[in-house]
């Protein structure tokens, strides 16, 4: 029976257990007198075993967090499909606002406002060093945050909303340093506005708002600046702050 | 939906097992994961019911994945370091080091030689499936499994002496 033709992709899907019943002892008849594919297909299903002892026990962990949240249809949409659908939706209604914003930028600004969120969840709850300049130096910090991002920053007066100014510190951001101030209200709830120079030049955006890992962040940009006020709180309220910030910054 | 959420989360545990070999890396595989799953839920109006939900979801891992291979991010090929290879299960010190082998053996193959090899080997899948999700002919899922599995014979054949002689051990 050693003249039994047996091609390489039955020897495969011997190894595999595809091959059907009435050719597998065929094929197996074949191996018994050719030794060096036999060698083959004995290394191939090493393969095969030695790949399911490595890595299954991956099944048996536990799956991250936002892997479920990921997975789940009661979690919004994930932040950058929902704000490249939003940019879409919004070229649509108002491509006369977003004038030649092209598509990319709304990536761009994503991205800062992810960045912006990861700072808050970094450096919010920060007992000793939230910040490396605190308050009580308001004057330096404004002036050496302003050299430092290239633009002349104004910080926002939230004391109407029960918030007062922590401090602020410089951080990198996707194009250059950023900067990022502290608030604090009397429960010790804290928001951080991120801010960077040179966003868009000259354009202006709406308030845009996003969530991710319970915080909420709403980012705009307005002139040569891109602003992210990012807070553990409520839509509605942090919609308030990001108001008042807006029209402080904009006499 | 709810029904889609349960069987999203069902595969899970398949998806990461597979974004697992095929990466190397734990954080990186599970950033691969939750991409597709993001995908798969913006473009689940597109599944057609009835088809195989699995199937559909290997094949938006595998565009997440070679998008990311093409868009040349420069992590998706870092070389293999201790950490990326740190065995997390294994019992005996032969294994561990008969595994590193086929781990190193299997991040040196080429991508589209690796998804094959693992779509077949450790996803089980007939070829006709894995050349479904690969979106190739099934001739090209052979070539594929066929230089795949002769390379990592081949890189392992050196290997294999060690374990067998620490084996003793046990």
């Amino acid at each position: 029976m050693s003249g039994l033709a047996v091609t390489e992709a039955e020897l495969h899907a011997h190894v595999d257990g595809l091959l059907p019943e009435a050719r597998r002892a065929e094929v197996e008849e074949y191996l018994a007198t050719h030794l060096e594919d036999a060698q083959r297909v004995r290394a191939w299903r090493e393969q095969n075993a030695d790949l399911r002892a490595w890595f299954d026990p991956v099944l048996a962990e536990s799956a991250p967090a936002r892997l479920r949240r990921a997975a789940s249809g009661r979690r919004k949409l994930p932040l950058r499909y929902a704000a490249v659908l939003g940019w879409i939706a919004l070229g649509g209604i108002a491509g006369w606002f977003l004038h030649d914003y092209r598509i990319e930028k709304s990536t761009d600004t994503v991205a800062f406002a992810h960045r912006a969120v990861v700072a808050h969840i970094v450096y919010a709850p920060e007992v000793r060093h939230p910040v490396e300049v605190g308050a009580e130096q308001e004057a330096h910090l404004v002036a050496w945050l302003s050299k430092r991002i290239g633009g002349s920053l104004k910080i926002p007066q939230l004391g109407s909303l029960g918030y007062h100014l922590v401090g602020g510190r410089l951080l990198p951001g996707n194009q250059g340093p950023v900067a990022q101030f502290m608030f604090q209200d009397g429960s010790g709830q804290r928001l951080t506005l991120y801010v960077r120079n040179g966003a868009a030049e000259g354009k202006e955006t709406a308030f845009r708002y996003a969530q991710e890992r319970g915080i909420s962040v709403f980012y705009w940009v307005d002139g040569r600046f891109g602003y992210a006020i990012s807070g553990e709180i409520n839509k509605d309220d942090l919609l308030r702050v990001a108001n008042v910030v807006y029209q402080q910054l904009n006499p | 939906m709810e029904g889609r959420d349960r069987d999203f989360v069902q595969h899970i545990p398949r998806l990461r097992r597979y974004a697992r070999a095929l990466t190397g890396d734990r954080s990186r595989a599970d950033d691969l994961v939750q991409d597709t799953l993001e995908r798969a839920l913006v473009k689940f109006h597109l599944w057609r019911p009835g088809s195989d939900l699995r199937a559909w979801m290997f094949t938006i891992m595998h565009n997440v994945y070679i998008n990311q291979v093409r868009a040349g991010a420069s992590a998706v090929v870092s070389p293999l370091d201790d950490e990326t290879v740190q065995p997390a299960i294994r019992a005996t010190q032969s294994d561990r080091l008969e595994v590193l082998d086929l781990q190193t053996a299997l991040l040196s193959l080429p991508e589209d030689q690796r998804e094959v090899l693992l779509l077949v080997g450790l996803e089980q899948m007939t070829y006709d499936e894995a050349a479904g999700v690969l979106n190739v002919p099934i001739g090209t899922v052979m070539s594929r499994l066929s230089r795949a599995r002769e390379k990592l014979r081949i890189s392992l054949k050196g290997g294999a002496q060690l374990p067998a002689g620490l084996k003793v051990v046990k």
